[in-house]
Protein backbone atom coordinates (compact mmCIF):
# COMPACT_ATOMS: atom_id res chain seq x y z
CA UNK A 1 0.00 0.00 0.00
CA UNK A 2 1.38 3.72 -0.86
CA UNK A 3 1.75 4.92 2.93
CA UNK A 4 1.70 8.82 1.63
CA UNK A 5 -2.01 8.02 -0.37
CA UNK A 6 -3.16 6.35 2.67
CA UNK A 7 -2.40 9.05 4.96
CA UNK A 8 -3.54 11.33 2.74
CA UNK A 9 -1.01 13.53 2.49
CA UNK A 10 0.50 16.29 0.13
CA UNK A 11 1.11 14.93 -3.38
CA UNK A 12 1.43 17.41 -6.50
CA UNK A 13 0.19 15.42 -8.95
CA UNK A 14 -3.30 14.91 -7.07
CA UNK A 15 -3.70 18.57 -6.61
CA UNK A 16 -7.23 18.71 -7.30
CA UNK A 17 -8.27 16.58 -4.98
CA UNK A 18 -5.92 18.06 -2.67
CA UNK A 19 -7.62 21.11 -3.09
CA UNK A 20 -10.56 20.31 -1.86
CA UNK A 21 -8.97 18.03 1.02
CA UNK A 22 -6.91 21.06 1.86
CA UNK A 23 -9.82 22.39 3.91
CA UNK A 24 -10.28 19.59 6.31
CA UNK A 25 -7.13 18.24 7.49
CA UNK A 26 -7.50 14.93 8.79
CA UNK A 27 -6.61 13.86 12.68
CA UNK A 28 -3.60 11.34 11.51
CA UNK A 29 -2.58 14.13 9.05
CA UNK A 30 -2.32 16.53 12.11
CA UNK A 31 -0.89 13.89 13.66
CA UNK A 32 2.12 13.29 11.12
CA UNK A 33 3.06 16.79 11.64
CA UNK A 34 2.53 17.02 15.46
CA UNK A 35 4.40 13.22 15.54
CA UNK A 36 8.63 13.44 15.62
CA UNK A 37 10.70 10.46 14.01
CA UNK A 38 12.11 9.72 17.57
CA UNK A 39 8.37 9.44 19.44
CA UNK A 40 7.93 6.39 17.13
CA UNK A 41 10.87 4.88 16.29
CA UNK A 42 12.43 1.89 17.92
CA UNK A 43 15.29 2.60 20.08
CA UNK A 44 16.64 -0.65 20.59
CA UNK A 45 18.61 -1.45 17.79
CA UNK A 46 20.29 -4.29 16.48
CA UNK A 47 23.43 -3.37 14.36
CA UNK A 48 26.44 -5.25 12.87
CA UNK A 49 30.05 -3.72 12.65
CA UNK A 50 31.51 -3.89 9.08
CA UNK A 51 33.76 -6.32 9.77
CA UNK A 52 31.82 -8.80 10.55
CA UNK A 53 30.91 -11.60 7.71
CA UNK A 54 27.84 -12.01 5.99
CA UNK A 55 27.36 -15.73 7.57
CA UNK A 56 26.71 -13.35 11.04
CA UNK A 57 24.28 -11.56 9.22
CA UNK A 58 22.09 -14.22 8.08
CA UNK A 59 21.88 -15.50 11.73
CA UNK A 60 21.33 -12.40 13.38
CA UNK A 61 18.47 -11.54 10.88
CA UNK A 62 17.33 -14.79 11.21
CA UNK A 63 17.38 -14.70 15.39
CA UNK A 64 15.62 -11.30 15.12
CA UNK A 65 13.22 -11.92 12.73
CA UNK A 66 14.38 -8.73 11.07
CA UNK A 67 15.14 -7.89 7.29
CA UNK A 68 17.94 -5.43 7.73
CA UNK A 69 20.37 -3.78 9.90
CA UNK A 70 22.26 -1.01 10.28
CA UNK A 71 25.99 -1.07 10.45
CA UNK A 72 28.10 1.05 12.44
CA UNK A 73 31.75 1.82 13.34
CA UNK A 74 32.71 3.92 16.27
CA UNK A 75 29.33 5.31 17.14
CA UNK A 76 28.72 6.16 13.33
CA UNK A 77 26.50 5.32 11.08
CA UNK A 78 28.28 4.13 7.73
CA UNK A 79 25.73 1.89 5.97
CA UNK A 80 23.24 -0.95 5.97
CA UNK A 81 22.68 -4.24 4.99
CA UNK A 82 19.28 -5.63 4.20
CA UNK A 83 17.98 -9.16 3.27
CA UNK A 84 18.62 -8.03 -0.47
CA UNK A 85 21.77 -7.85 -0.02
CA UNK A 86 22.47 -10.82 1.56
CA UNK A 87 20.14 -13.15 -0.98
CA UNK A 88 22.55 -11.64 -3.63
CA UNK A 89 25.27 -12.73 -1.73
CA UNK A 90 24.30 -16.26 -1.79
CA UNK A 91 23.22 -16.22 -4.85
CA UNK A 92 27.28 -15.59 -5.69
CA UNK A 93 28.45 -17.56 -3.02
CA UNK A 94 30.41 -15.09 -1.03
CA UNK A 95 28.76 -15.59 2.30
CA UNK A 96 32.08 -15.26 3.70
CA UNK A 97 32.21 -11.51 2.57
CA UNK A 98 32.53 -8.94 5.38
CA UNK A 99 29.77 -6.63 5.97
CA UNK A 100 31.49 -3.14 4.56
CA UNK A 101 31.75 -5.42 1.07
CA UNK A 102 28.28 -6.20 0.17
CA UNK A 103 26.29 -3.30 2.55
CA UNK A 104 24.81 -0.40 1.06
CA UNK A 105 26.52 2.72 1.58
CA UNK A 106 24.46 4.99 -0.27
CA UNK A 107 22.40 6.12 2.78
CA UNK A 108 19.47 7.32 3.21
CA UNK A 109 18.45 8.61 7.01
CA UNK A 110 15.73 10.43 9.15
CA UNK A 111 16.91 12.96 12.05
CA UNK A 112 15.37 12.13 15.56
CA UNK A 113 13.64 15.72 15.63
CA UNK A 114 11.93 15.80 12.24
CA UNK A 115 8.13 15.21 12.12
CA UNK A 116 6.88 11.66 11.33
CA UNK A 117 5.48 13.46 7.67
CA UNK A 118 9.34 13.73 6.60
CA UNK A 119 9.80 10.17 6.78
CA UNK A 120 6.11 9.27 5.46
CA UNK A 121 7.62 10.89 2.02
CA UNK A 122 10.95 9.63 2.60
CA UNK A 123 9.51 6.13 2.74
CA UNK A 124 7.44 6.58 -0.78
CA UNK A 125 10.37 8.40 -2.48
CA UNK A 126 13.15 5.36 -1.94
CA UNK A 127 10.80 2.59 -1.85
CA UNK A 128 13.27 1.44 1.98
CA UNK A 129 12.10 -1.13 4.20
CA UNK A 130 13.37 0.88 7.04
CA UNK A 131 15.37 4.05 7.54
CA UNK A 132 17.95 4.72 10.37
CA UNK A 133 17.52 7.78 12.67
CA UNK A 134 20.62 9.75 13.51
CA UNK A 135 21.02 12.72 16.02
CA UNK A 136 21.30 15.70 14.13
CA UNK A 137 24.77 16.57 15.80
CA UNK A 138 26.72 13.96 16.26
CA UNK A 139 25.59 11.79 13.55
CA UNK A 140 25.37 9.03 16.16
CA UNK A 141 22.57 6.17 15.01
CA UNK A 142 19.70 6.72 17.88
CA UNK A 143 17.25 4.11 16.38
CA UNK A 144 15.30 2.87 13.52
CA UNK A 145 11.93 3.30 11.52
CA UNK A 146 9.75 1.00 9.79
CA UNK A 147 6.50 1.78 8.44
CA UNK A 148 4.92 -0.56 10.90
CA UNK A 149 6.05 1.43 13.40
CA UNK A 150 4.82 4.65 12.66
CA UNK A 151 1.58 2.94 11.94
CA UNK A 152 1.61 1.41 15.77
CA UNK A 153 2.79 5.18 16.63
CA UNK A 154 -0.27 6.33 15.15
CA UNK A 155 -2.99 4.12 16.20
CA UNK A 156 -1.00 4.58 20.16
CA UNK A 157 -1.48 8.60 20.23
CA UNK A 158 -4.97 8.22 18.46
CA UNK A 159 -5.79 5.96 21.59
CA UNK A 160 -4.22 8.44 23.77
CA UNK A 161 -5.99 11.27 22.60
CA UNK A 162 -9.34 9.66 22.67
CA UNK A 163 -9.11 8.21 26.19
CA UNK A 164 -7.95 11.70 27.01
CA UNK A 165 -10.91 13.30 25.21
CA UNK A 166 -13.18 10.43 27.38
CA UNK A 167 -11.99 11.62 30.75
CA UNK A 168 -13.05 15.28 29.62
CA UNK A 169 -16.05 14.07 28.39
CA UNK A 170 -17.05 11.85 31.43
CA UNK A 171 -16.02 14.62 33.61
CA UNK A 172 -19.23 16.37 32.37
CA UNK A 173 -17.19 19.85 32.11
CA UNK A 174 -18.95 20.63 28.76
CA UNK A 175 -22.35 21.17 29.97
CA UNK A 176 -20.46 23.64 32.51
CA UNK A 177 -18.25 25.06 29.87
CA UNK A 178 -21.39 26.17 28.31
CA UNK A 179 -22.52 28.16 31.17
CA UNK A 180 -21.35 31.43 31.46
CA UNK A 181 -21.23 31.85 35.45
CA UNK A 182 -18.03 32.00 37.88
CA UNK A 183 -19.59 29.25 39.80
CA UNK A 184 -22.73 26.79 38.44
CA UNK A 185 -24.64 24.33 40.38
CA UNK A 186 -27.11 22.06 38.70
CA UNK A 187 -29.49 21.04 42.08
CA UNK A 188 -32.67 17.81 41.17
CA UNK A 189 -34.95 17.24 43.54
CA UNK A 190 -37.26 14.39 44.30
CA UNK A 191 -40.33 13.84 46.50
CA UNK A 192 -39.99 10.37 47.91
CA UNK A 193 -43.47 8.71 49.40
CA UNK A 194 -43.59 6.77 52.89
CA UNK A 195 -44.42 3.37 52.56
CA UNK A 196 -44.97 3.15 48.78
CA UNK A 197 -42.34 0.40 48.16
CA UNK A 198 -43.46 -0.46 44.43
CA UNK A 199 -42.28 3.36 43.85
CA UNK A 200 -39.60 3.31 46.27
CA UNK A 201 -35.98 3.35 43.67
CA UNK A 202 -37.20 5.14 41.32
CA UNK A 203 -35.60 8.83 42.41
CA UNK A 204 -32.49 6.95 42.45
CA UNK A 205 -33.32 5.55 38.99
CA UNK A 206 -34.05 8.77 38.02
CA UNK A 207 -31.19 10.66 39.22
CA UNK A 208 -28.92 7.87 37.61
CA UNK A 209 -29.99 8.48 34.27
CA UNK A 210 -29.97 12.18 34.85
CA UNK A 211 -26.03 12.31 35.51
CA UNK A 212 -25.08 9.90 32.51
CA UNK A 213 -26.93 11.76 30.46
CA UNK A 214 -24.80 14.76 31.70
CA UNK A 215 -21.52 12.62 30.56
CA UNK A 216 -20.27 11.87 34.33
CA UNK A 217 -18.31 8.66 34.43
CA UNK A 218 -20.23 5.65 35.15
CA UNK A 219 -18.03 4.70 37.79
CA UNK A 220 -19.28 7.96 39.49
CA UNK A 221 -22.83 7.94 38.97
CA UNK A 222 -23.21 3.64 40.45
CA UNK A 223 -21.72 5.28 43.57
CA UNK A 224 -23.96 7.99 43.68
CA UNK A 225 -26.77 5.94 42.56
CA UNK A 226 -26.02 3.36 45.14
CA UNK A 227 -26.37 6.36 48.12
CA UNK A 228 -29.41 7.86 46.56
CA UNK A 229 -31.03 4.63 46.32
CA UNK A 230 -30.58 3.34 50.24
CA UNK A 231 -31.19 6.83 51.36
CA UNK A 232 -34.08 6.69 49.36
CA UNK A 233 -35.06 3.57 51.13
CA UNK A 234 -34.66 4.65 54.44
CA UNK A 235 -37.18 7.41 54.05
CA UNK A 236 -39.63 5.16 52.51
CA UNK A 237 -39.22 2.33 55.34
CA UNK A 238 -39.14 4.73 58.58
CA UNK A 239 -41.00 8.07 57.20
CA UNK A 240 -44.15 9.44 55.89
CA UNK A 241 -42.00 10.44 53.19
CA UNK A 242 -39.69 12.98 52.81
CA UNK A 243 -36.90 14.52 49.45
CA UNK A 244 -33.75 14.31 48.48
CA UNK A 245 -32.12 17.01 46.95
CA UNK A 246 -28.92 16.13 44.66
CA UNK A 247 -26.73 19.41 44.13
CA UNK A 248 -24.26 18.71 40.43
CA UNK A 249 -21.29 20.85 39.87
CA UNK A 250 -17.60 19.69 38.15
CA UNK A 251 -15.94 19.30 41.37
CA UNK A 252 -18.34 17.04 43.68
CA UNK A 253 -21.86 15.49 44.03
CA UNK A 254 -23.53 16.21 46.56
CA UNK A 255 -26.84 14.34 47.84
CA UNK A 256 -28.63 15.62 50.93
CA UNK A 257 -32.13 13.16 51.91
CA UNK A 258 -34.33 14.59 54.63
CA UNK A 259 -37.43 13.63 56.32
CA UNK A 260 -39.64 14.18 59.02
CA UNK A 261 -40.15 11.25 60.38
CA UNK A 262 -39.12 9.70 63.58
CA UNK A 263 -35.16 10.44 63.81
CA UNK A 264 -32.41 8.08 65.05
CA UNK A 265 -32.25 7.61 68.48
CA UNK A 266 -28.23 6.59 68.66
CA UNK A 267 -26.49 7.23 65.38
CA UNK A 268 -23.40 4.85 66.17
CA UNK A 269 -26.07 1.91 67.04
CA UNK A 270 -27.49 2.45 63.46
CA UNK A 271 -24.55 2.87 61.53
CA UNK A 272 -23.32 -1.01 62.92
CA UNK A 273 -23.88 -2.63 59.84
CA UNK A 274 -26.32 -5.34 60.47
CA UNK A 275 -28.97 -3.22 62.58
CA UNK A 276 -32.02 -2.81 62.53
CA UNK A 277 -35.30 -1.51 63.47
CA UNK A 278 -37.68 -2.10 60.16
CA UNK A 279 -40.74 -3.66 61.04
CA UNK A 280 -40.78 -7.81 60.35
CA UNK A 281 -43.15 -7.05 57.24
CA UNK A 282 -40.90 -4.65 55.62
CA UNK A 283 -37.82 -7.33 56.39
CA UNK A 284 -39.68 -9.74 54.56
CA UNK A 285 -39.55 -7.90 51.52
CA UNK A 286 -35.96 -7.67 51.45
CA UNK A 287 -35.48 -4.16 52.40
CA UNK A 288 -34.40 -3.62 56.21
CA UNK A 289 -31.64 -5.39 56.12
CA UNK A 290 -29.76 -2.93 58.72
CA UNK A 291 -26.98 -2.19 55.65
CA UNK A 292 -28.36 0.53 54.49
CA UNK A 293 -26.19 3.59 56.31
CA UNK A 294 -22.82 1.23 56.06
CA UNK A 295 -23.81 1.09 52.25
CA UNK A 296 -24.26 4.80 51.51
CA UNK A 297 -20.57 5.46 53.74
CA UNK A 298 -18.73 2.74 51.37
CA UNK A 299 -20.04 4.36 48.65
CA UNK A 300 -19.30 8.46 49.56
CA UNK A 301 -16.61 10.37 50.07
CA UNK A 302 -18.24 12.06 52.77
CA UNK A 303 -21.46 11.74 54.56
CA UNK A 304 -22.90 13.41 57.74
CA UNK A 305 -25.76 12.30 59.40
CA UNK A 306 -27.94 14.30 61.79
CA UNK A 307 -31.14 13.43 63.25
CA UNK A 308 -33.53 14.43 66.04
CA UNK A 309 -36.01 11.67 68.00
CA UNK A 310 -39.63 12.95 66.76
CA UNK A 311 -37.86 15.83 64.48
CA UNK A 312 -36.50 14.24 61.66
CA UNK A 313 -33.19 12.86 59.73
CA UNK A 314 -30.70 14.83 57.70
CA UNK A 315 -28.40 13.14 55.31
CA UNK A 316 -25.65 14.66 53.18
CA UNK A 317 -23.70 12.56 51.03
CA UNK A 318 -20.68 13.65 49.04
CA UNK A 319 -19.07 12.04 45.80
CA UNK A 320 -15.69 13.88 45.01
CA UNK A 321 -15.66 13.65 40.93
CA UNK A 322 -11.53 14.14 40.55
CA UNK A 323 -10.15 13.53 44.05
CA UNK A 324 -10.74 9.72 44.98
CA UNK A 325 -11.87 9.18 41.73
CA UNK A 326 -12.96 5.69 39.86
CA UNK A 327 -12.62 3.24 42.74
CA UNK B 1 -20.62 -18.83 30.63
CA UNK B 2 -23.46 -16.74 28.93
CA UNK B 3 -26.84 -16.73 30.72
CA UNK B 4 -28.77 -18.94 27.54
CA UNK B 5 -26.38 -21.33 28.46
CA UNK B 6 -27.53 -21.49 32.23
CA UNK B 7 -31.09 -21.05 31.04
CA UNK B 8 -30.76 -24.42 29.07
CA UNK B 9 -28.31 -26.43 31.32
CA UNK B 10 -31.08 -25.47 34.63
CA UNK B 11 -34.27 -25.51 32.14
CA UNK B 12 -35.37 -22.17 33.19
CA UNK B 13 -38.19 -20.54 32.54
CA UNK B 14 -37.47 -16.99 31.25
CA UNK B 15 -40.31 -14.49 32.05
CA UNK B 16 -39.27 -11.34 30.68
CA UNK B 17 -36.12 -9.85 29.06
CA UNK B 18 -35.84 -12.95 26.89
CA UNK B 19 -33.56 -11.02 24.22
CA UNK B 20 -30.87 -10.07 26.78
CA UNK B 21 -29.65 -13.58 27.60
CA UNK B 22 -26.49 -13.21 25.12
CA UNK B 23 -25.04 -12.05 28.20
CA UNK B 24 -21.34 -13.36 30.18
CA UNK B 25 -22.09 -14.16 33.24
CA UNK B 26 -18.87 -12.93 35.89
CA UNK B 27 -20.20 -14.72 38.78
CA UNK B 28 -22.89 -15.85 41.34
CA UNK B 29 -24.57 -14.13 44.18
CA UNK B 30 -27.35 -15.46 46.68
CA UNK B 31 -29.16 -13.34 48.64
CA UNK B 32 -32.85 -11.93 49.95
CA UNK B 33 -31.39 -8.62 51.90
CA UNK B 34 -31.48 -6.04 48.80
CA UNK B 35 -28.88 -4.21 50.58
CA UNK B 36 -26.73 -6.84 51.12
CA UNK B 37 -27.21 -7.64 46.88
CA UNK B 38 -26.09 -4.05 46.49
CA UNK B 39 -23.28 -3.97 48.87
CA UNK B 40 -21.67 -7.36 47.52
CA UNK B 41 -22.53 -8.58 44.03
CA UNK B 42 -20.76 -7.47 41.20
CA UNK B 43 -21.11 -6.33 37.73
CA UNK B 44 -22.96 -8.84 35.34
CA UNK B 45 -23.68 -11.65 38.33
CA UNK B 46 -26.56 -14.13 38.09
CA UNK B 47 -28.98 -13.00 41.48
CA UNK B 48 -30.59 -15.93 43.15
CA UNK B 49 -33.33 -15.41 45.04
CA UNK B 50 -36.75 -15.62 46.87
CA UNK B 51 -37.95 -11.77 46.32
CA UNK B 52 -40.43 -11.10 43.97
CA UNK B 53 -40.89 -7.55 44.53
CA UNK B 54 -40.63 -5.08 41.81
CA UNK B 55 -37.86 -3.75 43.38
CA UNK B 56 -35.25 -6.86 43.02
CA UNK B 57 -35.66 -5.43 39.38
CA UNK B 58 -34.32 -1.86 40.80
CA UNK B 59 -31.39 -3.55 42.63
CA UNK B 60 -30.17 -5.71 39.84
CA UNK B 61 -30.43 -2.01 37.40
CA UNK B 62 -28.28 -0.70 40.09
CA UNK B 63 -25.63 -2.86 39.95
CA UNK B 64 -25.91 -3.98 36.27
CA UNK B 65 -26.51 -7.87 37.00
CA UNK B 66 -26.69 -10.56 34.28
CA UNK B 67 -29.77 -11.50 35.34
CA UNK B 68 -32.33 -12.98 38.42
CA UNK B 69 -33.28 -16.12 39.13
CA UNK B 70 -36.53 -16.41 41.58
CA UNK B 71 -36.73 -19.94 43.37
CA UNK B 72 -38.97 -22.04 45.18
CA UNK B 73 -41.45 -21.81 42.04
CA UNK B 74 -42.28 -18.62 43.11
CA UNK B 75 -44.74 -16.07 41.01
CA UNK B 76 -42.85 -12.59 40.33
CA UNK B 77 -45.27 -9.40 41.03
CA UNK B 78 -47.02 -8.49 37.75
CA UNK B 79 -45.18 -4.86 38.37
CA UNK B 80 -41.77 -6.56 38.90
CA UNK B 81 -41.91 -7.98 35.59
CA UNK B 82 -43.46 -4.99 33.48
CA UNK B 83 -40.64 -3.26 34.99
CA UNK B 84 -38.31 -5.85 34.16
CA UNK B 85 -38.88 -5.60 30.99
CA UNK B 86 -38.32 -1.77 30.59
CA UNK B 87 -35.06 -2.49 32.24
CA UNK B 88 -34.03 -5.35 30.62
CA UNK B 89 -33.45 -7.38 33.22
CA UNK B 90 -33.89 -10.87 32.08
CA UNK B 91 -36.28 -12.76 35.14
CA UNK B 92 -36.06 -16.53 35.54
CA UNK B 93 -38.16 -19.05 37.26
CA UNK B 94 -37.15 -22.47 38.54
CA UNK B 95 -39.15 -24.79 40.96
CA UNK B 96 -35.47 -25.68 42.85
CA UNK B 97 -34.71 -24.26 46.37
CA UNK B 98 -31.89 -21.77 46.28
CA UNK B 99 -29.50 -24.24 47.74
CA UNK B 100 -29.85 -26.62 44.69
CA UNK B 101 -29.88 -23.87 42.34
CA UNK B 102 -26.30 -22.55 43.45
CA UNK B 103 -24.96 -26.15 43.34
CA UNK B 104 -25.85 -26.68 40.26
CA UNK B 105 -24.30 -23.41 39.20
CA UNK B 106 -21.44 -24.08 40.78
CA UNK B 107 -20.91 -26.98 39.18
CA UNK B 108 -21.18 -25.36 35.41
CA UNK B 109 -18.27 -23.38 36.74
CA UNK B 110 -20.01 -20.43 37.92
CA UNK B 111 -17.48 -18.71 40.72
CA UNK B 112 -18.68 -17.28 43.88
CA UNK B 113 -15.62 -15.85 44.96
CA UNK B 114 -15.44 -11.90 45.31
Amino acid sequence: MDLSAALNTKDSTKEDVQLAQDKEITKVQELTYELKVKDVMTTDVVTVSPKDSMNNVREILRIKRISGTPVVQDNQLVGIVSIEDLIRCLVDGEMDASVEKKMTRKLEALHADEPVIHAVRKFDRYGFGRLPVIERDQGKLVGILTKGDIIEGLFKKLQIDYHEEEIHRYRASHIFEDIVADKARLHFQYNIVGQDFNRAGESASALKKTLLRLGFHPQIVRRVAIATYEAEMNIVIFANGGQILASVDPERIEIEASDAGPGIPDIEQAMQPGFSTAPEWVQELGFGAGMGLSNIQKCADKMDLTSQVGKGTDLKATIYIKGRGNR
Amino acid sequence: MKLQEIVKELGLEVRCAAHNLNKQVSGGYASDLLSDVIANSKKDNIWITLQIHQNIVAVASLKELAGVIIVNGREPEEGALKKAEEENIPIMLTKLPTFEVVGRLYKLGIPGKM
